[in-house]
């Protein structure tokens, strides 16, 4: 036989055993030609563009699960940033839209849709303001819209006065939804992609065609169990054998990504080659760190672990496409990871070592509960902070926080199915009011002196 | 004509009669076996088929179907996936 029995029993392995999956495939698509000054056949227009695509993704996401064997577990869709298609609208445009697109993604069967943001990283123009404004009641009054704003960049520094709009706007979605649970469908950042296909933070970027099928998969389960198998070889084995499980994944991922959207008639965009845990025992990123020997996550080492894991991952990933793109970092959700939530219970894990983790290789502050009574000005100056270390380190980072109404840290929180459970974390409690009430655009780092 | 390889991987307690049920009930639906290999690993029994589907009217989805009667019937576990996933990650 042309493959030994071991070869194929790997990859039957993977995906019977180890969790091995395409965790999104991600169609980006250009809705600017759907403008219309009358915002009925504007609205509808939005709606069959996304149903037409999004049934057909749903449709042939399908039929290559069946081909491969390898589950794709979501179908999503992300569009053009909403605020440069409602430049010309009225005031209820915002709405209007992400209404139009809800209903469009629950009738094609699409779990999420993103796009539904801004890049106001310099300054707002009366739309990005418009759809800011917006964010309470576009994400408790819909059920699959996600939306993103990109408020930093290393090219041009950051925004100081979206960051102090953003700490208000917090609260007020986490008041108006169940536990906080509509801050989970919302994501700021720093140097946004405009390809990532992974939610809440997707969106189809003005430098994107048409469409774009992204893909991202993803493989906890299969590093940790080869981590698991390798427990004695020293750290630079370790990197060369997560290489090459990373390379064969990406491989594969990269096949269901072309097939796909060769098969509805689209280009291929991206493979995104993050490490992205589930609520599942044994599909964790801090399971992989903890299998690597720190006794757990957030523990003194756990930055440098998920430094060699995920530049193993990149580099096998990178020598297996050429199309590596996306996030591509690693996504260590507190509240979606059954490790990094043990480690906060037994308070291994602080807040400040999550930066630290982001100033490597973590793409961000992820999934984080954290004290409903948390002044405004404190959660505007953690976003501050972490979307600092993506400027300053020309890096993604992104901040996904939960003011969760009426629990202390400590407690527990229940965000349901994927979303998970987790405890809520400590909030240094001195004010950085006054620093951050200075509003302003912080500049851009100069990028030469790298020390 | 273009053959369409498929892999049947078949894990489980060793028992008699595996091969010869599986093999019957692809032979109904015109499906050839081009190759087969079997060993002990781990203390279980696995075995991989590469068959081709070309003759035949059945979807991969069909063929997984019928296997899993087997499956349920003999306590094993069936996997069915095209030929393509193993050739882009295992040869470059």
């Amino acid at each position: 036989m042309e493959y030994s029995l071991e070869e194929v029993m790997e990859t039957v392995n993977m995906t019977l055993f180890h969790n091995f999956d395409i965790r999104t495939v991600t169609l980006g698509l250009n809705l600017k030609d759907c403008i219309d000054s009358d915002i009925e056949v504007f609205s509808s227009n939005v709606y069959d563009r996304v149903t037409e695509y999004g049934e057909k993704l749903v449709a042939q996401a399908g039929k290559l699960e069946e081909k491969y064997g390898v589950p794709i577990i979501n179908k999503r869709i992300s569009v053009t940033p909403v605020s440069l298609i409602i430049e010309s609208c009225d005031a209820d445009a915002p709405i209007e839209i992400a209404q139009a697109l809800d209903n469009a993604a629950r009738d094609a069967n699409i779990d999420f849709i993103g796009g539904y943001g801004a890049l106001v990283q310099k300054g707002m123009t009366r739309a990005d303001a418009r759809l800011i404004d917006s964010l309470p009641d576009v994400l408790s009054g819909t059920e699959r819209v996600c939306a993103f704003l990109n408020v930093a960049s290393t090219v041009s520094g950051m925004n100081m006065d979206a960051v102090i709009r953003l700490g208000g706007i917090l609260k007020e979605i986490s008041n108006r939804t169940g536990n906080g649970v509509g801050c989970a469908k919302f994501v700021v950042f720093s140097n946004a992609p405009e390809d990532n296909p992974f939610m809440a933070g997707a969106f189809h970027g003005i430098g994107e065609p048409d469409f774009s099928l992204n893909i991202g998969i993803s493989g906890p389960g299969v590093v940790r169990n080869v981590v698991e198998k390798n427990r004695d070889c020293d750290l630079t084995a370790l990197s060369e054998i997560i290489k090459r499980t990373s390379f064969k994944i990406t491989r594969a991922g990269e096949l269901i990504g072309r097939e796909l959207a060769a098969n509805m008639g689209v280009p291929f965009g991206i493979v995104d080659i993050s490490l992205a845990s589930t609520t599942k025992v044994g599909d964790s990123v801090a399971g992989i760190v903890e299998m690597m020997g720190i006794e757990k996550m957030g523990a003194p080492g756990s930055t440098a672990a998920l430094a060699l894991l995920i530049d193993a991952v990149k580099k096998g990933g990178a020598m297996a496409s050429g199309n590596v793109g996306g996030l591509s970092g690693t996504f260590i959700p507190v509240s979606e990871d059954s490790g990094m939530n043990a480690a906060v219970k037994c308070g291994a894990l602080s807040i400040e070592k999550l930066e630290a983790l982001t100033a490597v290789c973590s793409v961000g502050l992820d999934m984080i509960a954290i004290p409903g009574d948390t002044p405004a000005e404190t959660i505007s100056a953690i976003i501050a902070d972490e979307l600092s270390i993506g400027v300053v380190n020309a890096k993604t980072t992104g901040v996904r926080l939960i003011p969760v109404p009426g629990k202390k840290a400590g407690e527990y929180v229940n965000f349901g199915g994927l979303l998970g459970e987790t405890y809520v974390m400590e909030i240094n409690r001195f004010s950085s009011r006054d620093f951050i009430l200075r509003g302003g655009r912080m500049p851009s780092p100069v990028t030469s002196m790298r020390n | 004509m273009t053959k369409y390889l498929v892999f049947i991987t078949v894990i489980g307690k060793d028992r008699k009669g595996i091969i010869a049920r599986i093999s019957n009930a692809i032979f109904k639906h015109n499906i050839n076996i081009e190759d087969l290999d079997q060993k002990v690993m781990e203390g279980y029994f696995v075995m991989t088929m590469l068959v081709d589907m070309s003759d035949s009217p059945m979807t991969i989805a069909e063929l997984k179907k019928e296997l899993s009667v087997i499956e349920n019937e003999m306590g094993l576990k069936i996997q069915v996936q095209h030929e393509n996933i193993f050739q882009t990650m295992h040869k470059v």
